[in-house]
């Protein structure tokens, strides 16, 4: 099995740098400027640094710490709070299943375990040619389609092992 | 738009926008839904634009985008006016047809239409599927009917008039005695009556008053907020200014989250058209009352659900609940008198206003009054959004408007409350759906979310599930709850692999009591309550478990036939 | 500041408006167990080994004696068979993670709490946050925070911080109950020098 990148709760794992990400550091850039020394902007900015760079790495953090007058103690501890910030970086493709009690009623953890078995990894993880991302979402208010399963934000509702093992052969 | 200063310059824009409705004009009502855009329905919405274009159509018919409809299993649902045509699981493909045939040609596509699956028969009106039928849509009726984008929609159907009566013919006194008759009651899950935490506020000590609208909805297995909010936007902020008025408070908050842009977008566009007809902002409708209302969205974790966190959440901290020695209504927000109600709460007041206390009052049962917006989901054939008055039967809502248990199973249970909450197993169904009745039988109403178990859940396993759950959305701060959940869910997860030993349930009953006494919060203090509600009504389910190392429901995976595989 | 009457164990009690349970029974020489408490520190609430049976207006309640304020007419009881059942289930639970911490136990033996009542998982912390609030409201170097929540939350020293601040002070230190600490941060500075 290959290596994958685990959830660090400090960020002290190993990351590789892709192409994608130098160049967001304009952007991310851009975000801190705008909110110098707001400390209240704490949420807000790291919010809008996960959506443009889809993690937070941790030279990220320190800066967010320095720019925003924050210590980086309380940075690093609303990044680990809340399960909306990653602290390791996305694969391509970002795999959401959902498992809230109405769609596990209806077979959830078996797509999961039919999704981990392909990807080789599990949710929280990353693999190693930060090809797939796999994250375990709760309730997303649309029961009626479970399981469902978010696959680069397009919706596979009502799935079932053998379909979602069908959906992700695009992947490949 | 023009700014309204008065009650009687209310009621002329209004005769004005309804002067220039053409009674007779196509309207077709496509349902955006969560689930319906799930399923797509956002290529229905542009086959119907592309098509309403190619034939020229855009000036005689109306395309209307609408929040949820309810009927979410048979989504993407489109409703043709003005005859209420109901056509369900549409497809971009179909829609040429639509227009064609019934738009146009006023004819219905049978096959587009509801079949019962029992006797087969066919209804092509809203009003006449059965799933419709006998629902009491007070509430969410309205959302069919407009543009959740358009404040003139809401106008057009004797929108703000309730808050137009209650500035100008009510004093903030006789709202609130209103709202005490009706004995409105909390819709978020306390059940705890509105006009008293409102009468709280109002004369709790503070030189700023707030009210807070929690739009939340962090309990998996709820979307009714969602599908009521995003369709009806205005009915909430209504009844939220009313709540203002009441109360004294001249800031509001919106607390939502921040994965729905639709809603987003929805409250931000309501606002915005609210303000610039002066029915919010400064001197609204020229009362001298002014009100302004911030959005705040959440980080994503279940727990800023919570009031004392949410408010936490509203002043830049970190989402992480107070004791409540001291009620949020007497010290919230900044330490000010603070009144924080639920989506639906909210959007029971205008009624009140208009319809008055007695009419409420006539509705559900003698201390659950009013209707209650449900969301069914789980095991059930309709899965979706249901109004009904209190009083229902929950075997009512189950078999008449959920359409019973697919595959033709058995009912086994109902969960409500999610993994705050408690079952009722099916030897209870016969029971109404009565805050005071279902807490009695040890689970809550909570927010109504109904979860629907057939015979094929293994009620440990989920009792296990709720906890998995909780362990991950505890804060972690204090002993009972963290400690709490991390020893039972460790004894459950045990127990559903086979090696559970005897002692097991006294020792997470003994637990279980410490937690529900001993936790910081609200949450803490309810986490045990799924696995005591199954322990009350499945108790042989965990000793099967554990003395015969077998799983009655056959679920368990390596507890089947009573071999350890 | 005006004085509340109040009675604690039956023994009638003046205090200071705006003075909690805790303050008012430690004045009195009535002695409340505490964990995550310290009287430098603002009051945390998270051990809930001070919870306490409290009396309004004739209904009972269970209230954590370090953050309840006093009232008029309160009727305190610092013991009773459920709050002793309260804290011996937590006790336990702490137990389970740091079976021979010094401060636990006396505290284990007053309650008749069994340190092998619940399966080892021995991280050592048990969460009291003393050196978390100590560190950020009296040195004010935020150089130790936790982090993740629920049943992950967790201690951390923050490297770039603690590299710099830890060595010469160190003051946390006697704090801790289980001297979990010492550890955490000899880990830590072995992870930055790494």
């Amino acid at each position: 099995m290959s290596p994958t990148y685990e959830r660090a709760d400090s960020g002290l794992g190993e990351r590789r740098r892709s192409p994608a990400e130098a160049m967001n550091n304009d952007r991310i850039d851009h975000i801190l400027n705008e909110h110098q020394g707001q400390a209240g902007s704490l949420i807000q900015v790291l919010m809008e640094i996960q959506e443009e760079n889809h993690w937070l790495p941790r030279e990220v953090l320190v800066k967010v710490s320095e720019q925003l007058n924050v210590p980086l103690s309380r940075v690093l501890r609303v990044a680990t709070f809340y399960k909306t910030f990653s602290l390791t970086p996305k694969g391509q493709h970002k795999i959401h299943v959902c498992t809230g009690t109405a769609c596990q009623v209806r077979g959830a953890q078996r797509v999961l375990d039919e999704v981990q078995e392909l990807t080789g990894i599990k949710p929280g993880e990353t693999d190693s040619d930060l090809k797939f991302s796999l994250e375990t979402v709760n309730c997303q208010g649309c029961c009626s389609l479970g399981p469902m399963v978010e696959i680069n934000g397009e919706t596979h509702s009502k799935t079932s092992p053998a379909e979602i093992a069908d959906a992700l052969k695009k992947y490949e | 738009m023009p700014r309204i200063n008065s009650a009687s310059e209310l009621e002329e824009l209004r005769n004005s926008i309804l002067s220039k409705k053409e009674p007779g004009k196509p309207a077709i009502a496509i349902c955006a839904g969560i689930a319906c855009l799930g399923l797509g329905n956002g290529r229905v919405i542009s086959a119907f634009e592309a098509e309403l274009k190619k034939q020229s159509l855009e000036a005689k018919v109306e395309l209307r985008v609408t929040g949820c409809h309810g009927f979410c299993e048979k989504g993407p649902i489109v409703v043709i006016y003005p005859e209420e045509i109901c056509y369900l699981e549409v497809t971009p493909e179909d829609v040429p047809e639509i227009i064609a045939q019934t738009v146009i040609g006023k004819q219905v596509i049978d096959r587009l239409t509801f079949t019962d699956p029992d006797t087969g028969t066919k209804a092509a009106y809203q009003s006449e599927i059965p799933f419709y039928k006998n629902q009491s849509r007070l509430l969410i009726g309205n959302s069919t009917k407009i543009n959740p984008q358009s404040i003139d929609d809401y106008l057009a159907l004797g929108g703000y008039a309730a808050l137009a009566k209650a500035l100008f013919e009510m004093s903030p006194e006789e709202v609130l005695d209103e709202i005490k008759k009706a004995n409105l009651r909390g819709r978020g899950g306390g059940g705890f009556p509105a006009g008293s935490k409102w009468e709280t506020a109002r004369n709790a000590p503070g030189k700023e008053k707030y009210v807070i609208v929690n739009a939340h909805e962090g309990e998996p297995g709820a979307f009714m907020d969602r599908a009521l909010f995003t369709g009806n936007p205005h009915l909430v902020l209504e009844g939220l200014i009313i709540g203002a008025y009441t109360i004294g408070s001249r800031q509001g908050f919106i607390y939502t989250r921040h994965d729905t842009p639709v809603l987003r977008k929805n409250i931000d566009l309501a606002l915005a058209q609210a303000k610039e007809y002066g029915l919010l902002g400064e001197n609204i409708l020229g009362s001298g009352f002014d009100f302004n209302v911030e959005v705040h969205l959440d980080v994503g974790i279940f727990v800023s659900g919570e009031s004392s966190a949410l408010m936490r959440s509203i002043e830049g901290k970190p989402p992480e609940p107070r004791p409540k020695y001291i009620r949020t209504s007497v010290s919230g927000v900044w330490d000010m008198p603070t009144n924080l109600n639920n989506v639906e709460t909210w959007a029971n007041v205008p009624q009140i206003i208009s319809k008055g206390a007695d009419w409420y009052s006539s509705i559900g049962t003698e201390r659950s009054k009013g209707t209650k917006l449900i969301s069914l989901s789980g095991n059930i054939v309709n899965s979706g959004v249901v109004e009904v008055p209190m009083g229902t039967s929950l075997k009512e809502i189950v078999y008449d408007f959920g359409g019973g248990i697919p595959s033709g199973k058995q009912l086994k249970a109902i969960h409500f409350g999610g993994p705050m909450g408690g079952s009722i197993p099916e030897s209870l169904i016969d029971n109404p759906l009565d805050f005071d009745v279902l807490s009695k039988l040890g689970a809550s109403l909570g927010a109504g979310d109904m979860l629907v178990l057939d015979e094929d859940t293994c009620m440990v396993e989920i009792a296990r599930f709720f906890l998995e759950f909780l362990s991950g959305e505890s804060c972690g701060k204090c002993v009972p709850c963290r400690e709490g959940i991390r020893q039972m869910l460790r004894i459950l997860t045990n127990i559903t692999k086979g090696k559970g030993q005897a002692g097991d349930i006294e020792l997470l009953e003994e637990i279980a009591e410490v937690v529900g006494e001993a936790a910081l919060c609200s949450l803490g203090r309810s986490v045990q309550k799924p696995l005591l509600s199954m322990l009350k009504y499945f108790r042989d389910e965990f000793e099967a478990h554990i003395k015969e190392k077998r799983c009655p429901a056959l679920a368990c995976k390596g507890l089947k036939l009573g071999e350890l595989t | 500041m005006s004085e509340i009457m109040l009675q604690i164990d039956g023994r009638e009690v003046a205090a200071g408006e705006g003075t909690t349970v805790l303050e008012a029974a430690q004045k009195a020489g009535i002695s409340i167990p505490t964990l995550c408490h310290h009287e430098i520190l603002e009051p945390y609430g998270g051990c809930r080994l001070c919870t306490v049976e409290a009396e309004v207006r004739g209904r009972t309640k269970l209230v954590a004696a370090c953050l309840y304020p006093v009232e008029k007419d309160l009727i305190i009881r610092t013991r009773s068979e459920k709050v002793d059942r309260i804290r011996k289930m937590i006790l336990e639970l702490l137990l389970a993670h740091a079976p021979d911490a010094r401060d636990l136990q006396e505290m284990a033996q007053e309650y008749g709490a069994d340190k092998n009542r619940f399966a080892k998982e021995p991280s050592f912390c048990i969460h009291c946050g003393l050196c978390v609030r100590y560190c950020a409201e009296v040195k004010k170097k935020h150089a130790i925070a936790f982090v993740a929540m629920g049943t992950s939350r967790e201690i951390s020293f923050i490297p770039e911080i603690a590299a710099k601040e830890c060595w010469n002070c160190k003051e946390c230190f006697p704090l801790c109950p289980t001297e979990a600490l010492q550890a955490a941060f000899v880990l830590t500075k072995e992870l930055a020098n790494f």
